[in-house]
């Protein structure tokens, strides 16, 4: 039977095995290739993605829960001309390195500031468990204080 | 030259390696949570009386794992706390941008080795179960105070017919493929034992 739901903004119908992983339908089916595969077990956050504005492991995700859901995946938070601000800051602050878990990093960033808009150190280490082996944390914090900025002025 | 600039950075992860394991080690954060002396004899023999085979489940880590006496959740066989600093949250389901439905679904997912389960959270705090004797525990069930205001026909009925209970004994497979350990008495028994339990007045036996 085929599962329907909203992929930034789009409909989308997929008549797939529906306990396949959500992460591997983006990727494969649908060609999205932004949300990344790192650990395949829910611990990396490389596949993070929203479902109806909630964070989530898409790796862990199977397709039947995206029924009827509005998905959002890195591709769908902004584009080169309309910047999310999540983008904007990880520009300003040049926060990748190799970039491998960036995508699943800024979506939970975006998660976090509809959340909480102004963020403390300990909400961003409490909240944000992802992994990045380049080490990009340091930098990483200031862009999402920098996202929170922009987003609040934005506002 | 080439081998010195990748011996460097070798040797330094090495320290990195061995100071990171020195303090897992001297870490009590990291420590599974305490087994208490009931939790080991119940392995041993398992006593026939039905608060007896009740308690035998409900002291067993599927169910304490999500009953701890902190914030945060234990998991695995050995309770260790829960990866990456998962707390508990306001509402028991997590921070709130990292909620207990970030990684488990509605059932346990096979491919990634999470487990899930309808209402996947944390019991409140006030039933915190972890380190508490089956006597404290059985206690804590029947008090109104407690337990959410639950009747005891609502406590038996929470007991053996919610879903999130009954996965003890449907936990799935981790992210190796192995089974998790399901509790030392079978969910018929339990359940049959929770009942008759709860017919007989609902009996503590003094410890």
């Amino acid at each position: 039977m085929a599962i329907s739901f909203l992929l930034n903004g789009q409909p989308q119908s997929v008549d797939v095995d529906e306990n396949t992983p959500l992460l591997w339908v983006i990727r494969d089916v649908l060609n999205l290739k932004g949300t990344k595969f790192g650990c395949g077990k829910a611990a990396c956050g490389a596949c993070t993605i929203h479902v109806d504005g909630e964070s989530v492991r898409s790796c862990s995700f199977a397709l039947k829960y995206a029924e009827g859901k509005s998905i959002t995946t890195i591709e769908g938070l902004g584009d080169a001309d309309n910047l999310h601000p999540v983008q904007q800051a990880w520009i300003e602050e040049v926060v990748p390195q190799c970039g491998y878990c960036q995508p699943g990093f800024m979506m939970a960033t975006a998660a976090l500031l509809e959340k909480i808009p102004n963020p403390t150190d300990q909400d961003i280490d409490d909240n944000i468990v992802n992994i990045c082996r380049c080490a990009t944390y340091y930098r990483m914090r200031k862009a999402i204080h920098r996202a929170a900025a922009i987003k609040n002025t934005n506002i | 030259m080439k081998k010195t600039r990748f011996l460097i950075p070798a040797l330094s992860l090495a320290i990195v390696v061995a100071v990171i394991g020195l303090a897992s080690t001297a870490s009590n954060e990291n420590e599974p949570a305490e087994t208490t002396t009931e939790n080991v004899s119940q392995n041993e023999a398992i006593a026939d009386s039905p608060f007896d085979k009740m308690m035998a489940v409900l002291t067993h880590k599927r169910c304490v794992n999500c009953h701890p006496s902190g914030d945060r959740p234990r998991q695995g066989e050995d309770s260790h706390l829960h990866n990456f600093g998962v707390q508990r949250g306001a509402d028991n389901h997590g921070l709130p941008a990292l909620r207990c439905e970030s990684c488990h679904q509605h059932e346990n997912n096979n491919y990634s080795g999470v487990p899930g389960a309808p209402e996947w959270s944390l019991a409140p705090s006030k039933m915190a179960w972890e380190g508490k004797s089956r006597v404290e525990i059985a206690r804590s069930i029947l008090d109104p105070e407690i337990n959410g205001g639950r009747s005891l026909e609502e406590t038996v009925k929470h007991l053996t017919e919610h879903e999130l209970v009954l996965w003890a004994w449907e936990p799935g497979i981790d992210a190796s493929g192995t089974p998790r350990e399901k509790p030392p008495v079978p969910v018929d028994e339990y359940i049959e034992a929770v009942k008759a339990w709860a017919a007989a007045g609902a009996p503590i036996p003094e410890q």
